[in-house]
C-alpha cells in the first residue's frame, strides 16, 4: 500500500500495536535540557529506574543560561540549581551533557543537527516543543511533556495514537528577499495557529526542496506554531550531504546502508494525505506579525488590520485584544511602527546562515539610535563558526551586542528580557503576550527584515534600504 | 496518580480563546526542579489585575476550568498542567486543546473534556448567572452534567481506562519490555549513538 513518508517512519518504529490501545513507538534520540527534565529524572530515582539507553540520550544547557559572563556562575539561583540539576542528573545516570563553556553547547536543536546524531528516518523527542526542527532531514520529531521524558529515559519508547498527515506544498520561486522564515510566517496566517492540531504536516514541492538544510529547519521548526506536533521534508541530496560532514555521520559500509535506507523516505505516489494545502511561492513576501499569536500576520507592505472587519467573533475579539496589548491602531502601515530591540537568534534563525544574512545587510553601516540588537547565536559551535568568518566584528562595528549562545530573548528565561511596553523585532517564534518578558511586544520577523529594521528602527525590509 | 472516575465542584469561565502555555505559567515561573508549588504562576499576568475571572470571589473555589478554544498552545511545558492541579483544577473544559497540552493532561490526571463551542457558551451562560452551579465532570459516563443538562463527551477507552485506574504509563510499558529489547536486537547498526562522543 501506498505510504506518506510520515506513515513509513512511524510503521519502521513500531514496537508494539495492540487493538485500541496507542502504539508504543520507539525512540532513536532524545534529547534534553534543564528545564523539562528534572522531575522526570527525579521519578526514575523515587521508582529506582534507570535510563535504558544513555547511548541514545544527550543532554546541553540552553533555556535559562546567560549569554553574558558565563564563565562565571548563574547570578539567578533558581537558573542555577536547575543547571546543577541537570549535570548532577547527567552524572548519575550516565548521559552524556555539553555544558556551559563547551563547544558543542547551544540550543539543543541547533546541537543536534550540528553533531550529525540528528538523521533522516529517525524519531527523536525532547521536553521542548520546537523539537519539530529535526523534521528538516526527514525525522518524526515531536516535543513531549516531562511525563513522557521520564517514559523515554526508562523505556526508549512512548505510547501514542498515530497522528494524521497533512501536505503542504510549497512550489515556485521565492522573490528577492522572501525567506523560509516569511514563508513560515504565511503558512500559518493562512492555516491558523490550530490548523496543524492532530496531524504531521509534510513540507512538499520545488520551493521546500530548494530550500538549504536550515532554511527546511526554519521551516520544520514552526510547525508547532501551526498547531503540528512534528513537521518533516523528505530528504534528498542536499540532506545526505549536510550530514556527510557531520562528527556522528555513519562511516564506511553503514553509510551507504544508511543512504540506500534513506533513499526509501518519501511519500509514495498515490500515497493519499488527510489534508492538503497549496502555495505559489511568486506569491509571498517579507511576512511580520502584528498581534500576539504567530498566525496574527501580514505581508511587510500591509498596515495593521482593523478588527472590525474580521467576520469570526472569537478572531475579531482576539484580534482586538492582541491590537491593546501590542499597543498598536487599526490602519497603520506596519513600515512606520519604531521598536526598540532587535533579537537575532533563536532555534529558529540562529544558525550560521541566519547570522550571515542579517551580517550581509548590516556590514558597514550603523544601527539606528534608537535601537539596541542582541546577536545569540544558536550554539557555541556557530558563535566559533561566526568568528572566524568575522561576522562578530561586523555585528558589533554595526554596534549591536554579541552574545553566547542559548534561547535568550527567545523566551525571556534568562537576564535577556524585554521591559515593559517594550517592542522587538525577533527572529523567534513566538510573539505571545510576556513571552520575550513582562509587557513586552513581539514583532516575528525573517533575520533579512530584523537586519533592515535595525538599520532603520522601524520595521524594514532590505528593500527598504 | 489519583483515579479519576467522576468529579463534581464548580467551574471558572475563562472567555478566551489560544490560552498558550506562556499564558497559563510563564517561563520565569519554570524554575523549579519539583511538580509542586506552580500555583503562584498560574495566569500570573492576567492575575495582576484584580477584575480577572480568577481573582473574583465567587469562583474562588472551582475545580473546573472553562476555556476558550485552543487552550494549551505553544511550548510544551507540562508546568501548566502542575500548574493548573497545583492550584486545584481537576478538570478543563474547552471546544479544542492543542496537541502536547492534551498529551501532558491526560498523562498527568488532569481530565480535559472536549465540548462542542455551543455548549461551552451555554455553560459559560450558566456559570456566570450562578457561580455556585454544581458541575459534574463523570468520566465513568463519559458526560458533564450541571442542573437537568447532560453534555456526552469522547474519549477512547484506552485513556479512560487509564485514568480510572490511577495507572502510571511506564509501568504499564515495563510489562511489554521484552518487546522492546526485540526491537532493539534488530535495529541497524547505522543509526547513530551519543556515545562514545565524537566531535
Amino acid at each position: 500500500m501506498s505510504k506518506t513518508l510520515a506513515e513509513k517512519i512511524w510503521a519502521d518504529h513500531v514496537v508494539r500495536s495492540a487493538e485500541g490501545e496507542p502504539d508504543l513507538v520507539y525512540i532513536d534520540l532524545h534529547l534534553i535540557h534543564e528545564v523539562t527534565s528534572a522531575q522526570a529524572f527525579d521519578g526514575l530515582r523515587l521508582a529506582g529506574r534507570t535510563v535504558r539507553r544513555p547511548d541514545l540520550t544527550i543532554a546541553t544547557e540552553d533555556h535559562n543560561t546567560p549569554t553574558q559572563n558565563i564563565d562565571q556562575p548563574i547570578a539567578d539561583p533558581v537558573s542555577r540549581l536547575q543547571v546543577d540539576t541537570l549535570r548532577k542528573n547527567a552524572a548519575e545516570f550516565g548521559v552524556r551533557i555539553h555544558s556551559l563553556g563547551d563547544a558543542e553547547q547551544g540550543i539543543v536543536h541547533v546541537v543536534g543537527p550540528q553533531l550529525g546524531i540528528t538523521q533522516p528516518g529517525m524519531t527523536i523527542v525532547c521536553g521542548d516543543s520546537h523539537t519539530s526542527t529535526h523534521g528538516a532531514f526527514g525525522a518524526l520529531a515531536f516535543g513531549i511533556g516531562t511525563s513522557e521524558v521520564e517514559h523515554v529515559l526508562a523505556t526508549q519508547t512512548l505510547p501514542l495514537v498515530r497522528p494524521k498527515t497533512m501536505a503542504i506544498n510549497v512550489d515556485g520561486v521565492l522573490p528577492e528577499g522572501v525567506t523560509a522564515k516569511d514563508v513560515i510566517l504565511a503558512i500559518i496566517a493562512k492555516i491558523g495557529t490550530g490548523g496543524g492540531q492532530g496531524y504531521v504536516i509534510e513540507y512538499r514541492g520545488s520551493t521546500i526542496h530548494g530550500l538549504s538544510m536550515e532554511g527546511r529547519m526554519t521551516i520544520c521548526n514552526m510547525s508547532i506554531e501551526a498547531g503540528a506536533r512534528a513537521g518533516l521534508i523528505a530528504p534528498d541530496e542536499t540532506t545526505f550531504e549536510y550530514v556527510k560532514s557531520k562528527p556522528h555521520a555513519p562511516q564506511g559500509k553503514d553509510w551507504d546502508a544508511a543512504v540506500a535506507y534513506w533513499k526509501t523516505l518519501h511519500t509514495d505516489e498515490g500515497a493519499k494525505f488527510d489534508s492538503e494545502v497549496f502555495i505559489k511561492a511568486e506569491e509571498l513576501a517579507p511576512f511580520v506579525t502584528w498581534g500576539t499569536n504567530p498566525g496574527q500576520g501580514l505581508p511587510l507592505n500591509a498596515s495593521v488590520p482593523n478588527p472590525a472587519d474580521i467576520a469570526d467573533v472569537e478572531e475579531r475579539g482576539a484580534a482586538e485584544r492582541a491590537l491593546t496589548y501590542m499597543g498598536l491602531e487599526a490602519g497603520v502601515p506596519l513600515k512606520s511602527i519604531k521598536v526598540d530591540t532587535i533579537f537575532l537568534g533563536s532555534c529558529t534563525n540562529g544558525r550560521i546562515e541566519d547570522l550571515r544574512a542579517a551580517a550581509d545587510i548590516v556590514k558597514g553601516k550603523k544601527k539606528a539610535d534608537s535601537v539596541r540588537m542582541l546577536v545569540v547565536p544558536g550554539s557555541a559551535r556557530v558563535r566559533l563558526q561566526a568568528e572566524q568568518e568575522g561576522l562578530d566584528k561586523v555585528f558589533i562595528d554595526f554596534g549591536a551586542e554579541w552574545r553566547n549562545a542559548g534561547c535568550s530573548m527567545c523566551l525571556g528565561m534568562n537576564p535577556d528580557q524585554l521591559a515593559v511596553g517594550e517592542r522587538s523585532a525577533s527572529t523567534s517564534n513566538r510573539n505571545f503576550e510576556g513571552r520575550q518578558g513582562k509587557g513586552g511586544r513581539t514583532h516575528l520577523v525573517s533575520p533579512l527584515v530584523a537586519a533592515a529594521t535595525a538599520i532603520r528602527g522601524t520595521l524594514s525590509s532590505p528593500a527598504d534600504l | 496518580m489519583d483515579k479519576f472516575i467522576s468529579h463534581t465542584g464548580t467551574a471558572v469561565p475563562l472567555r478566551r480563546s489560544n490560552v498558550d502555555t506562556d499564558q497559563i505559567i510563564p517561563a520565569v515561573y519554570l524554575k523549579r526542579v519539583t511538580k509542586s508549588g506552580f500555583e503562584d504562576g498560574l495566569f500570573a499576568a492576567w492575575r495582576n489585575d484584580p477584575e480577572f475571572v480568577l481573582n473574583q470571589q465567587q469562583y474562588k473555589d472551582a475545580t473546573i476550568l472553562v476555556a476558550g478554544a485552543d487552550f494549551g498552545t505553544g511550548s510544551s511545558r507540562e508546568h501548566a498542567v502542575w500548574a493548573l492541579q497545583n492550584y486545584g483544577f481537576k478538570a478543563v473544559i474547552s471546544s479544542r486543546f492543542a496537541d502536547i497540552f492534551r498529551g501532558n493532561s491526560l498523562k498527568g490526571g488532569l481530565l480535559t473534556v472536549i465540548l462542542p463551542q455551543n455548549v461551552v457558551e451555554k455553560i459559560w451562560s450558566a456559570i456566570e448567572a450562578d457561580p455556585a452551579t454544581p458541575v459534574t465532570v463523570d468520566l465513568e459516563a463519559k458526560n458533564v452534567r450541571l442542573g437537568s443538562d447532560i453534555y456526552p463527551f469522547e474519549l477512547d477507552d484506552y485513556t479512560r481506562w487509564r485514568l480510572m485506574e490511577g495507572l502510571d504509563d511506564i509501568g504499564l510499558t515495563l510489562k511489554n519490555i521484552d518487546d522492546v529489547t526485540a526491537y532493539e536486537s534488530k535495529r541497524p547498526s547505522y543509526k547513530p549513538k551519543t556515545l562514545p562522543a565524537r566531535s
